[in-house]
Formats: structure tokens, sequence, C-alpha cells
């Protein structure tokens, strides 16, 4: 083996070395990487008990109500599976919509209310013009209709 | 080794780099201007609205390509790096010098604009969710790269020191790269990939690869016009260099 080939070789198994070391920090650290805890880890129990946190999920349909100071709302943040109640007084973000995700950073509350101080807006991968969404929304629609009446309408 | 007819070994020597490199500028340059004006055009003003965030998301076309730019200049970086260590060839070790700068740069617009997106999008500048914190680590990673090349002053182990350095640092661009995977980030995962199909409108992802490759461009006309530098600082020691140094004197004149 020439110098070279044995300098790649120590090289290589460096890194590989290094990459499984990196692999295991991160495995141990791993509940601590997460950015938001998911309602349903809220209902299991798996969140930090006594401090502050996020939650995120979607924010659910019609959950979102206004108080009469127009600056305190109570929203619904869901996974599909559990819900939890979100109280948050302040500005929202632009994005932040019904059926959207979002990030609430806060505390649990004995009733099971999350008390936000901070809510964010998370936005999806997805970039298309409005009348494409428009579109996608109609065929989704009608896609649901046609499926129900099992038989294939021609235009 | 010789491919096309054409001794690649050749150029491993600073002497026939120095003018291959002087040839490669210009057509780099102009492609750069051309490639990120068109991009910058389509991105502006032919793309659509987005149908959500509005006119805010046009700065994909400078961020989602600097990002990128900003793994993968640490990658060619660090190969640069891992090869000079294994050939211990000097131009190698330059190469890895003159592409640092860039990729911080890259990093650091990277950063920028996702905090300048990020405040009317999420509501906030910036969040320690795993993606930003991890493309933060990098900048200062290629900082570190170079703070650490300055502070040596033998050039042989100011090389291999920071060349060791940028090596060990490659373990974080698959982490800055697959977070939005691992775990739960405000940062939204990729819209783009290579095993999927895109999740834009076309317009948009014309643009934002016109500006990449635009990206790529003035990264190699950037690079190879420090790499010049370097080489000409490195070498004014000995006879070509010298004279390389005063034919650049009497040409700027």
């Amino acid at each position: 083996m020439k110098p070279r080939h044995k300098r790649f070789a120590l090289i290589g198994l460096g890194l590989i070395t290094l990459a499984l070391a990196t692999m295991l920090v991160l495995n141990a650290f791993r509940s601590n990487l997460v950015f938001f805890f998911t309602p349903t880890q809220v209902a299991n129990g798996e969140v930090p008990q006594g401090r502050s946190f996020r939650i995120g999920g979607m924010v659910e349909d019609g959950s979102l109500t206004r108080e009469g100071d127009g600056l305190t709302v109570h929203f619904i943040v869901t996974d599909l599976a559990k819900r939890v109640p979100v109280t948050f007084k302040g500005i929202l973000p632009d994005l932040f919509k019904e059926g959207k995700g979002a990030v609430a950073q806060g505390q649990l509350v004995a009733d099971g209310t999350f008390i936000a101080s901070e809510v964010l807006a998370k936005h999806d991968e997805n970039y298309m013009p409005p009348e494409a969404a428009d579109a996608l929304a109609k065929a989704k629609a009608s896609g649901a209709q046609s499926s129900s009446t099992l038989v294939v309408q021609p235009q | 080794m010789s491919f096309m007819g054409v001794n690649w070994l050749k150029y491993s020597s600073p002497q026939a780099f120095y003018p291959l490199a002087g040839s490669l500028i210009p057509w780099c340059a102009a492609a750069a201007i051309l490639l990120i004006g068109v991009g910058l055009y389509i991105g502006f003003f032919i793309a659509p609205t987005d149908f959500q965030q509005g006119e805010a998301y046009r700065i994909i076309f400078v961020h989602v390509p600097a990002a990128w730019m900003s793994m993968f200049l640490y990658v060619v970086m660090a190969a640069w790096a891992g090869l000079g260590l294994g050939l211990n060839a000097r131009l190698s070790f330059m190469m890895a010098q003159a592409i640092a700068p860039t990729g911080a740069m890259f990093t650091f617009l990277a950063l920028l604009t996702g905090a300048m997106w990020g405040k009317p999008t999420w509501g906030a500048w910036w969040v320690w969710d795993a993606r930003l914190t991890s493309e933060l680590i990098l900048l200062f990673q290629y900082a570190g790269v170079m703070l650490l090349r300055t502070s040596i002053d033998d050039l042989r182990r100011a090389d291999r020191a920071s060349a060791v350095l940028a090596l060990v640092g490659v373990v974080n661009v698959p982490i800055i790269y697959f977070s939005v995977r691992w775990w739960n980030t405000l940062h939204q995962g990729a819209s783009v990939s290579m095993t999927a199909a895109p999740k834009m409108a076309a317009t948009m992802l014309t643009a934002m690869l016109l500006m990449t490759v635009g990206f790529w461009m003035y990264s190699l006309a950037v690079t190879l016009a420090r790499m010049r530098c370097v080489m000409v600082e490195r070498e004014s020691l000995l006879s070509w260099g010298k004279q390389a140094s005063m034919q650049e004197v009497a040409e700027a004149r």
C-alpha cells in the first residue's frame, strides 16, 4: 500500500468514525432537538412539566374565536388524533389560518389549556399561484362527489 | 491521466493552472450575470404570486439557491481539503482556501434572506429550530476554517490543520439537509428534491434553477479569481510567481 493510499484510508476511517459518533450523539439528544411537541405527545404526558415548551399542529377548522378585546384568541391545535385548546393574547402572524399549521410557545395549565406567549405560523412546502390552488380545491370537491356516485360523468 | 485528449494532471501544477483559471473567469462571470439576470427577472416579474404568502415568497429565488450553494460549497471545500491531505497537493489546499469565503458569503445570504422571509410568514425573524441552528453553525464552521488558517504562520501546517477542521465539519451538511425530516422544525420541508416531484409551479421552479446555476457560475468565477491571488501570493518567492505578479501589475497599468 502506497503512503498515499494509507492516508486516504485513514481519512475515510476518520470520517466514518466521526459520522457514527455524530449519529449516536444526535440520537441521544433526539428529544431536545424537536422544535415543538405534537398534541398526541401532550396527551401522553411526554412534554416537560412546569416549564415553557412549544406545541405544533394544525389549527382546527372553525375553532378560532376572538374575545371582546380583539386581542385574546382561542383556538384548537390538533394533529388529527388529539386536540389541545390554546389561548393567546397578542397579534397573530399574517399566515395564521384555520386549517393551516401553527406553532405556539407557552405553558400547559391545570385544566389542560395551553397558554401561549408566542404564536408562529408554520408554512408548508407547497408553492403555487392562487388560480392553481382554486382549481385544486375544486377538483378535490368534485372528486369527493364523483367517488360517492361511482359514475364518471362526461362533461 | 488523460481524458478527451487532454492531460488533466498537467493542471495540478500552479504554472499551468494559473493561465487556465485566467481564461475561464470571464466566461463564468458572463454566464453568472446572464443567468442571475434572467433568473431574477423571471422570479420577480413572470412567476405567479403565491396563493398563501402573496409576494413575500419571492425571496426564495435568492434564499433557496444561496442555501443550496452554502452546503454544496462546503462539501466541495472539504473534498479539496481531503484530496490535499491524501495527495499532499498544494493546489488542492489552495482550492479549499479559495472556496471558503464564497461559501461563508452564501451561508450568510441564506440566513439573512431567511430572516427577512421569516418575519412576514412565520411572525419571527429567528427561531432556534434544527434547520436554522445547523445553518448558523455552518457559518461558524466557515469562519473557523478561515480563522484557523490565518492563525498559523507556517503555510503547510495551516493547510493541514484547516483541512482537518473542514473535513470534520462535513458531518453538519447532512444534518442541515435532513433536519426538516428528522425532527419537528418550524422550517418547512423540501419543495424540490431529487426523489419527488417539485411542489411548486413550473415558472417558479425555472427561476429558482436558473438562479442556482447562476450562483454556481458566480462561485466558479470568484473562486478562480481568488485562486489566482492565492497562487501569486504563495509562490511569489518562486520565479514563475514573480513573473505572473509582474505581468499582472503591468496589465493593471
